[in-house]
């Protein structure tokens, strides 16, 4: 309804243009057209605000984001690219009263949905007794059968759930969605609340805001307490980088403190579920996962799975591991349970829903289908047992009477695969749109984590802003928004901004164990990164010397041919397409352990490759090349900088370095044996040297002047040079040192034992000894250890 | 009648595997009434550093072993002596096909007899047009479902060639049928999805056939390996009956049941998931002796 002219009148400016649309509600006006006393302060602020002051602080949320390296993946046809994060700057303001009675009904929710999964997954009383038909679950492909009759370890299924809930046109709040398979969205929703509280940071402090963290620490306690005993661990399950929510699992591991893990770093033994790691396997025993039932086991669920883990349900049957949420929820997500749950409340509990769901008819029943076809204006037609969220991506559950059929004999014919709901108005929230404010249509959702002492509900949550006024455009694949949710409290808050420790004395936790996949990334990480660094100081080396000769052909520029043709570099491209590719291998192994880097470390990655793909559209070969490359190597540096200086010395870093050394020490091998040659033309040992970035060394230890033995001293067997081939066998036996199992019973392992021979055997060279063939022969020495060491921790 | 079963089935890896892991439905089922184990035994080489067993959802009993990695070969032994109790013919009290419908809405039973859970699309089997309109048209003429169960298995029988070569493991249905030939197993998953699209719960069931046929009649077909046909709803009264489309007839003695499912990934014989870094081959040798038919020494 619109406001009348006289309270329009009394608006401030940045509501100048803010009109309610007619027969929905909104959250900051209410059918009276003036401000809920909820949102006067945040009005007040906005309204003092010029238009650049306002445009500076929604910035300063953005540049937030984006430090934080928050991004959502955005799936085209065929192909998904990473977004930044829509956030909606204005949040979403509810007084805690409302709150309070909104918690209640999901709380009485939630309670319901166990007792239903319960039933679904022992004795199967409710399609029995008749409250719900056979065919919903028969032929549902959530419904996991190897599940049924598997009691859950502790005794409950579900431990976290998320609600979507909106607010229809009477004020009253609706439940759209139940999301008890593996909800995203808290992790979202912490970021929203950090980048918006530095947007209005003046007023946030005293805004008597309920804080996130007390949340995320009552559900980290209560997943430690899940646990069988203290030496084992809570792992959270992920799909992997490709999943559209990847960013908020290693978020959210890294917050809580708890390993991120892929299905391949699980495995099971003696009926416990393991993690492979460098030291051995290491017995978990909670998992949180955000992966679907069926993905994972792919021994007695979907067989085609490459994401899951063989024995996983094993594991379970045996009750050795708290599954968070049991395997085969999903099937509470299917939509025609919305059109039982008000029956089944009554049926388990004897009471009605305190918040009921939008309305929902299954067409599988005569009496329900006659009023769907005779409502049909008003309905929306979906699959029955779709999971979608209400307002999901281009929904393909959506279905429509096909042109020319009747109505009531095609829902008759469709019958059992059909549900029909109420078309969805959602409440409004303002949104900025071009300097003022505009109502949007909004939904919400809402987190419950189950603790020792029942459930809790997040005070906050995550708001979907729509694009336009069409509901459907809340959907953030259509281009819908994010917002923060203020639950305001009448008094001032406990302002526990972070994560406290765990309750109890202080204990300094032990460092997990580094998962097998994860060194193996680490470890590959920095031989990519190491190797885009030997390719672009060759390069360099190259288009210097191109920029001041005319002949391309001229020997000392075709002498790297082998070198660059080893990695399939073509070195007449200004930036090789081969390097980008070699970067981009460095990429995809960061992206897989993307829990274990500060965000600075992955900007930095990120920023090299973009520059890179940038300036390979453009650059041409010689001085133009030699000086692009240069950028280049100093963004790299940028970030090996970061990794040496900020990154804390846990085995994860020791694989990284390692990864380097080892590219670093085959690289300067390599390099020596082609340039260092006696056969090599005139000017390639001074190309060395400036390729091993060791050109005043030389001058000061020796003189103007290259001579074969000052190179290879220089570049081979001095210790004290950082880019020498002794100093990174040095490295690699330091590091090796402190890996599991570096000595066992006093004895060496044997990947100990032959990294010691071959530093050895480097060490006691001669610069005169040191010949082609044998810088040859020690590259391949180096790329045995490297060999050695995967197989001893990696496999 | 009492049969001795031996089964043996062994891979081959060109390279060494890694750690692997397997579900074995190999031991014959107990049904009351219809067939009883005497004794039945698995081994497993090389020794697994794990075993233990379990009963599925569908009521098959599954050993589950993890073997340790660095294997060249794996082979899965399984040997059992069976009694397969003659039960007299019975009259065809199954309702004609345009009844069970509504027999089937009565139903509310989720147990794993419970004829709803074969009647939707399952991993391996999704019923298809073709193949609804194929079974539609075999069945016309049945009076009672028996019959048309019977009618779509025997015009099988006649359209699809057996061919051992046409098809693999992973052959999907619509492809064996498109083909017209396969093995039982294609003959079996095409018949469940024929009988699925008219509306009969179907299930797939894997087994052994004997081997040595009865003086004067001839050797059956897929004796040789293991064999599967079709379970089908009819009816409450008439209950699940059996029948093999491969050799054109109902289930009799000569079938011993091992495990069933909702297709062939429900109840194969070998589940596994290992990691690999080359080819594999794989061979199978069954032998299926019935007692009386050993001579006397």
């Amino acid at each position: 309804m619109d406001p009348r002219p006289s309270d329009a009148a009394r608006l401030p400016k940045v509501l100048a243009r803010y009109a309610p649309l007619a027969g929905v509600s909104d959250e900051l006006l209410d059918p009276a057209g003036r401000i809920r006393p909820v949102w006067r302060g945040l009005i007040r602020h906005l309204d003092a605000l010029s238009p650049q002051a306002m445009a500076a602080r929604f910035e300063r949320g953005d540049q937030y984001l984006r430090d934080a390296g928050v991004f959502f993946r955005q799936y085209d046809a065929g192909s998904s690219t990473e977004r930044a994060w829509p956030l909606s700057h204005v949040p979403v303001l509810i007084e805690e009263a409302e709150w309070t009675r909104i918690a209640a009904g999901l709380i009485q929710r939630a309670d319901l949905l166990e007792a239903v999964m319960a039933d679904l997954y022992g004795p199967n009383r409710l399609v029995a007794d008749g409250h719900l038909p056979p065919a919903l679950i028969a032929s549902n492909p959530e419904w996991l059968r190897p599940l049924v009759g598997v009691a859950p370890r502790g005794g409950s299924h579900l431990h976290f759930l998320a609600f979507e809930i909106g607010r229809g046109p009477d004020g009253t709040w609706w439940v759209l969605g139940d999301r008890t398979q593996a909800p995203s969205g808290a992790g979202f929703a912490l970021e929203n609340r950090v980048a918006t509280a530095r947007i209005y940071s003046e007023i946030y402090a005293e805004a008597q805001v309920h804080r996130l963290a007390g949340f995320f620490r009552t559900f980290r306690d209560a997943l430690q307490g899940l646990r069988s005993d203290a030496a084992s661990q809570v792992g959270i399950l992920t799909p992997g980088p490709m999943n559209e929510t990847y960013f908020e699992h290693a978020y959210i591991a890294r917050y809580l403190g708890v390993s991120l893990l892929q299905g391949e770093d699980l495995t099971v033994s003696d009926g416990q579920l393991m993690i492979r790691t460098v030291a051995g396997l290491r017995p978990l025993s909670v998992l949180w996962r955000r992966l679907d039932g069926a993905w994972a086991d792919p021994l007695e669920l979907d067989a085609r799975s490459r994401l899951g883990t063989p024995g996983l349900v094993g594991a379970l049957r045996r009750g050795s591991v708290t599954m968070v949420n049991a395997l085969g929820s999903g099937v509470l997500e299917s939509r025609a349970f919305l059109a039982f749950l008000p029956r089944l409340s009554r049926a388990l509990t004897g009471e009605p829903l305190l918040l009921p769901n939008i309305a929902t008819w299954w067409c599988g029943q005569a009496r329900e289908r006659a009023h769907v076809a005779a409502n049909l204006g008003r309905m929306v037609l979906s699959d029955a047992l779709s999971t979608r969220q209400p307002f999901d991506d281009l929904n393909p559950a959506l279905r429509t009477v096909p042109s020319g059929a009747d109505p009531a004999e095609w829902l008759a014919a469709e019958g059992e695969g059909l549900v029909a709901q109420e078309a969805v108005k959602l409440s409004t929230t303002p949104a900025e749109v071009g300097g003022g404010l505009t109502p949007r249509p909004m939904s919400l959702r809402v987190f419950l984590a189950r603790t020792a002492t029942g459930w809790q509900v997040m005070p906050g949550g995550f708001a979907r802003i729509g694009r336009s006024a069409d509901p459907a455009a809340v959907a953030m694949q259509r281009g819908g928004a994010a917002a923060d949710v203020w639950i305001v409290s009448e008094a001032r808050v406990d302002a526990a901004a972070t994560l406290n420790p765990l309750s109890g004395p202080y204990v300094r936790p032990q460092q997990g164990d580094l998962p097998t996949r994860a060194a193996d990334n680490l470890f590959w990480l920095g031989r990519y990164v190491e190797r885009t660094e030997g390719m672009m100081r060759l390069l360099r080396a190259r288009n210097v010397r191109l920029a001041v000769t005319a002949n391309p052909d001229a020997p000392l520029l075709t002498l790297a041919d082998p070198l660059f043709e080893a990695f399939g570099v073509d070195p007449t491209e200004g930036i090789p397409k081969a390097l980008i590719e070699t970067l981009g291998s460095a990429i995809y192994s960061a992206g897989q352990v993307r829990d274990r880097f500060s965000p600075d470390g992955w900007s930095a990655l990120a920023d090299l490759n973009k520059t890179a793909r940038r300036m390979a559209e453009r650059v041409t070969p010689g001085d133009d090349a030699a000086r692009a490359v240069g950028a280049l190597l100093r963004k790299l540096t940028g970030f090996s900088g970061l990794v040496h200086e900020n990154m804390y010395r846990f085995t994860g870093w020791r694989f990284l370095e390692l990864g380097r050394f080892h590219e670093r020490a085959m690289g300067m091998a390599a390099l020596l044996a082609t340039f260092a040659d006696p056969a090599a033309p005139d000017g390639a040992l001074d190309m060395a040297v400036e390729i091993g970035d060791s050109v005043m060394t030389h001058r000061r230890r020796f003189s103007l002047t290259t001579s074969r033995p000052t190179v290879i001293d220089l570049l081979a067997l001095d210790e004290m040079n950082p880019r020498a081939i002794l100093y990174q066998l040095e490295g690699i036996r330091t590091q090796v040192a402190y890996l599991p199992d570096a000595t066992r019973d006093g004895h060496l392992s044997d990947l100990s034992r032959a990294v010691l021979r071959c530093h050895t055997a480097l060490a006691t060279e001669l610069p005169e000894d040191l010949d082609t063939a044998s810088l040859w022969a020690l590259h391949g020495q180096i790329a045995g250890l490297s060999d050695l060491l995967t197989q001893t921790y990696l496999r | 009648m009492i049969y001795d079963l031996r089964l043996r089935i062994a891979y081959g890896f060109d390279a060494p595997t890694g750690g692997g892991r397997h579900h074995l439905r190999l031991h014959p089922a107990t049904i009351p009434g219809v067939q009883k184990v005497i004794s039945s035994r698995i081994t497993v080489a090389p020794v697994p550093s794990e075993r233990a067993e379990f009963t599925d959802f569908f009521g098959n009993r599954v050993t589950d072993v993890a073997i340790p990695a660095g294997q060249d070969e794996i082979t899965f032994a399984a040997t059992a002596r069976v009694e397969r109790l003659i039960r007299p013919p019975e009259a065809d009290l199954s309702p004609p096909l345009s009844a069970l419908g509504a027999e089937l809405g009565t139903v509310r039973d989720l147990g794993s007899a419970a004829p709803l859970h074969y009647l939707g699309a399952s991993p391996r089997i999704r019923p298809w047009d073709a193949v609804q309109a194929y079974a539609a048209e075999m069945v016309a003429d049945a009076a009672t479902l028996v019959e048309a169960v019977r009618d779509l298995g025997l015009a099988l029988h006649r359209d699809m060639a057996f061919d051992p070569e046409a098809t693999t493991v992973d052959t999907l249905p619509e492809e064996a049928f498109a083909a017209r030939s396969g093995v039982c197993q294609d003959f079996a998953q095409v018949m469940i999805a024929g009988l699925r699209g008219l509306g009969v719960p179907a299930a797939y069931v894997s087994g052994y056939l004997r081997t040595v046929p009865p003086p004067g009649k001839p050797r059956l077909e897929g004796a040789d390996a293991m064999h599967a046909w079709v379970r089908a709803w009819c009816g409450r009264d008439a209950g699940w009956i059996e029948f093999d489309p491969t050799n054109a007839m109902f289930v009799g003695t000569d079938h011993i049941v091992v495990a069933q499912g909702r297709d062939y990934g429900d109840a194969a014989p070998v589940a596994g998931v290992l990691r690999l870094a080359g080819a594999q081959s794989s061979h199978q040798a069954v032998d299926v002796i019935a007692r009386d038919s050993v001579p006397p020494k």
